[in-house]
């Protein structure tokens, strides 16, 4: 017997596939117009050292640029990656720390000097290195937010794969894991820098 | 160990769940009285498990027991007690444990008030009622466990979301919740309909009540999201089509239709498949609601923390929940008959144009809100789906949803003849015509603004008619009532002895013409500007003045505000000072915007803050925001109404008194077709 109301059976079944489809999409990942364009050159004070840093030095490396604060829980729980990558040598990561003090809502800056916010920064962030392992190659501290801007970042952490001429590749939004890393990272940081040997100068997997 | 209490009474409610709802269903099946006697106990002992549950959660906040991982995540010692309770629901687990709980309270109210209930009927109902709770409770214990410990205990919970520290929004969930769960009564009578192969008045009868508790629950929700909104998030909206937005609403487009759907079951017999199909729908919607919101497949202010593995729970439960009844339907369907014949014009022939108007518009908020979703599955890349396409697509829908609800009462069930009942009606859309063209006339053409339809000045004029048409139908019909009156005590008498559905409908339907006045007031006349402002700076907005008066530091018992002083003068009469403030929670690393209102009858004024022009001197000047909103009031005022009314009708005395022997016969054992 053919049953008129058989098609709303039909109908879930797809409305349901459909949902479970969607389960599998991100829709945080936001596609960034940065990708394949030369990464924003800046010039930030570094953590240490007088001299102000520039994108231009890493030319010819593949590198990573990650951007962190203090004050953002999901960077706490990626630290640990960050230094088990640092510590294969696959990539030198560039730390950028993002409005470390500004953007702490428990801080009120407003009477605070920039001479002030500039020394309780440097405190900061290098106390988190001293007490969590340092994974940068350099730490560059973007005071105010304005480097954040042009790289259009938009949760702390966010981490980008920039190649040897200097050309954004990969952007990854939220704490980077062990499996984000195997999975997203290290294919493509081996593809960028051609040789897969070439890259890997201590030899080791990372231990996660 | 009071958790612990807890923890064991929600282990223990899920295998009672599943016994009672299986051996209930079971025993209305094959007609064993012993094992149909179960069901009321069981409704009774769940709801005692889970209330049990419910009370340990709260004393482990109420007590800031930071062992607790949930009360660590969610609260804070420096919280006030109220928001402490309040924060039971703040977080996914609590408020899952919620909607468990008003679960079992709806199951237990319904094993209380069915005496005249058969037996059979009412454990096929509350069989349904406990497995529904039963995938609940495991999902809880599953994937969203409130009671897991935290060893070592946390020094200092984290605080509930600065968000959620509103009165507003105290109780903003749990009538939501009530409402999405009360549908679910709905849904266990349409399921044990089903079952049991009657679908007939009776049946409606019984479910009308309780669904239009629900959708009076579900009304409530919504304004008070809607008035949180308003005051909270600074940008003096009432309405954002957000995704979460979307799906509270659409289970209360489609409750709707159900209600009205119901109405003509019960008077009639018509459309018996299509309210089992709306009462299914309506349920489902709830849980749809539940999983975009839970499972972090959408983006939205609402979005709780995103984990697949609840989603992937919630998408099986809605499948298994909704995909069964569905399959009931189709199976059951074919057989049910058609009931009572209607003649093109008549009640129940607008009736169901009401209800098809409400389903489109259900259906095209769901394709809005799943539209992005659909695009990223198909691969086509990332979208939203915002206002625009909502009030372009859905208010045109609405507009012959007005015109009907004036139309409705006038016409007579069965058939009647649009000839003889013309000239009332028509005479007062004439009437409606002319003053809404009036008023805008006098008023002055509102701002055309192309970006949003709404409103164009022709828009304003048709809402405004249709809402003066829908108000006076509704007092044309509460006069006549009183004018035809008589008997002991006189006319005025006579007026209040009407039934409680007449009141119900009536009053509700004239809060659709108070909300839609509203909607139209402030679409086509409310004022904005954005401005610097320094201190001593005035601004001048529809005949108020507003004279900035500088911010000072403010302490919260958990926060620090930055409070904005604003002398407010009509003229140069001194109206009052608004005090919008910016507030820095301790805990936590989101600014809010509190935003100062003058609300009125005729206007709301409305002051928020935006940020300091420069931030290091917050003593200098602020992006600030002044509006003036005429009428919006009436939007949430309307809504009261409407809830008002839903109320009343489901007190009506009819559906507490005895049915006649022959409605309330024992219902036939299951009828299997052999």
């Amino acid at each position: 017997m053919k049953n008129k109301f058989a098609w709303l059976l039909a109908a879930f079944v797809a409305f349901i596939a459909l949902l479970g489809v969607g389960l599998t999409l991100k829709p945080q990942e936001i596609p960034s117009p940065l990708i394949d364009r030369p990464a924003p050159d800046f010039r930030l004070a570094r953590l240490e050292g007088q001299e102000a840093f520039s994108p231009a030095e890493m030319r010819g490396k593949v590198w990573l640029l990650n951007v962190w604060a203090s004050w953002c829980d999901p960077c706490r729980q990626e630290h640990p990656v960050l230094v088990a990558l640092g510590e294969t040598g696959k990539a030198p990561i560039v730390g950028l720390n993002y409005k470390e003090v500004r953007g702490d809502a428990g801080i009120d800056i407003s009477r605070m000097a920039a001479e002030v916010e500039d020394a309780l920064v440097r405190e900061r962030v290098s106390r988190w290195l001293a007490e969590r392992g340092d994974p940068y190659l350099v730490s560059v501290l973007d005071i105010d937010g304005r480097v954040g801007i042009d790289y259009g970042v938009y949760g702390v952490p966010e981490t980008y794969l920039i190649d040897k001429a200097g050309i954004i590749r990969f952007k990854y939004i939220g704490p980077i894991t062990p499996e984000i890393v195997k999975e997203e990272f290290l294919p493509r940081i081996q593809e960028l820098q051609g040789d897969p040997a070439a890259g890997n100068v201590s030899g080791k997997e990372a231990k996660s | 160990m009071i958790p612990e209490l807890g923890h064991f009474a929600l282990i223990l409610a899920v295998p009672v769940s599943l016994f009672a709802g299986v051996l209930a269903l079971l025993g209305a099946h094959g007609n064993d009285p012993r094992w149909i006697a179960l069901a009321r106990p069981g409704a009774r002992l769940i709801a005692f498990l889970l209330t049990l549950a419910y009370a340990a959660l709260t004393y482990a906040f109420a007590v800031n027991d930071f062992s607790v991982r949930y009360v660590a995540e969610h609260s804070n010692s420096l919280l006030p007690l109220p928001y402490r309770i309040a924060a039971v629901w703040g977080g996914h687990e609590g408020s899952l444990l919620l909607w468990a709980l008003m679960l079992a309270w709806w199951a237990c109210a319904v094993s209380f008030f069915s005496g005249r209930l058969a037996p059979a009927m009412r454990a096929r109902v509350l069989g349904t009622l406990a497995l529904v709770a039963f995938g609940f409770l495991l999902f809880i214990l599953c994937t969203s466990n409130p009671f897991l410990r935290l060893l070592p205990a946390a020094p200092e919970g984290r605080d509930l979301n600065p968000l959620l520290q509103d009165p507003g929004l105290i109780i903003h969930p749990p009538l939501l919740y009530m409402g999405y769960v009360g549908f679910s009564i709905a849904y266990a009578f349409a399921v044990a309909a089903l079952l049991a192969g009657r679908l007939d008045a009776a049946w409606a009868r019984w479910s009308r009540p309780w669904t239009t508790m629900a959708w009076v629950f579900l009304t409530l929700g919504i304004v008070m999201g809607s008035w949180w909104a308003y005051c909270e998030l600074g940008w003096g909206g009432w309405w954002f089509w957000d995704p979460v937005e979307n799906a509270s609403f659409m289970p209360w487009l489609v409750g709707t239709a159900l209600i009205h759907s119901l109405a003509v079951t019960e008077k009639r017999g018509s459309f018996r498949n299509w309210t089992v199909l709306l009462a299914i729908s309506t349920f489902s919607l709830s849980l749809l609601g539940t999983f975009l919101v839970r499972s972090g497949v959408l983006t939205s202010v609402h979005a709780f923390a995103a984990d697949p593995a609840r989603g992937i729970f919630i998408l099986v439960f809605l499948a298994i929940v909704a995909g069964a009844s569905l399959l009931l339907f189709v199976w059951r369907a074919p057989r049910v008959g058609l009931g009572g014949r209607f003649a093109l014009f008549s009640r129940e022939s607008l009736l169901l144009a009401n209800n098809v108007l409400l389903v489109v518009a259900a259906s095209t908020v769901l394709l809005g809100t799943l539209y992005p979703l659909l695009i990223d599955a198909l691969g086509q890349g990332k979208i939203s789906v915002g206002p625009p396409y909502f009030n372009t697509v859905f208010v045109p829908i609405m507009l012959p949803l007005l015109f009907l609800i004036g139309l409705g009462p006038f016409v007579r069930w069965k058939r009647d003849d649009w000839r003889e009942i013309i000239r009332v009606p028509g005479g007062l859309l004439l009437l409606a015509i002319f003053i809404a063209t009036l008023l805008v006339g006098l008023k002055g053409s509102p701002a055309i603004r192309i970006d949003r339809v709404l409103l164009l000045p022709f828009l304003v004029v048709f809402s405004l008619t249709l809402a003066l048409w829908i108000a006076f139908a509704a007092f044309f019909h509460l006069f006549r009532q009183a004018k035809a009156g008589r008997g002991a005590g006189g006319r005025v008498a006579a007026f209040i002895r009407q039934p409680l559905h007449f009141w119900g409908m009536h009053l509700a339907h004239l809060g659709v013409a108070v909300f839609v006045a509203g909607v139209a007031i402030v679409g086509g006349y409310a004022e904005e500007k954005d401005v610097k402002m320094a201190p001593g700076d005035t601004v001048t907005l529809a005949g108020h003045s507003f004279r900035f008066l500088g911010v000072r530091e403010v302490e919260g018992p958990n926060y620090t505000a930055l409070r904005g002083d604003m002398e407010v003068r009509q003229g140069a009469r001194l109206l009052r000072h608004l005090y919008p403030e910016k507030r820095f929670y301790r805990s936590s690393a989101m600014p809010m915007t509190e935003a100062a209102i003058d609300a009125g009858f005729w206007r709301d004024l409305y002051v928020s803050l935006g940020e300091p022009i420069d931030r290091a001197n917050p003593a200098g000047e602020w992006a600030v925001r002044v509006y003036e909103k005429p009428l919006i009031g009436w939007i949430w005022a309307g809504c009261l109404l409407m809830a008002a009314g839903g109320f009343l009708a489901a007190l009506d005395r009819r559906y507490r008194k005895r049915l006649p022997a022959a409605a309330s016969a024992p219902l036939p054992p299951s009828s299997d077709p052999a």
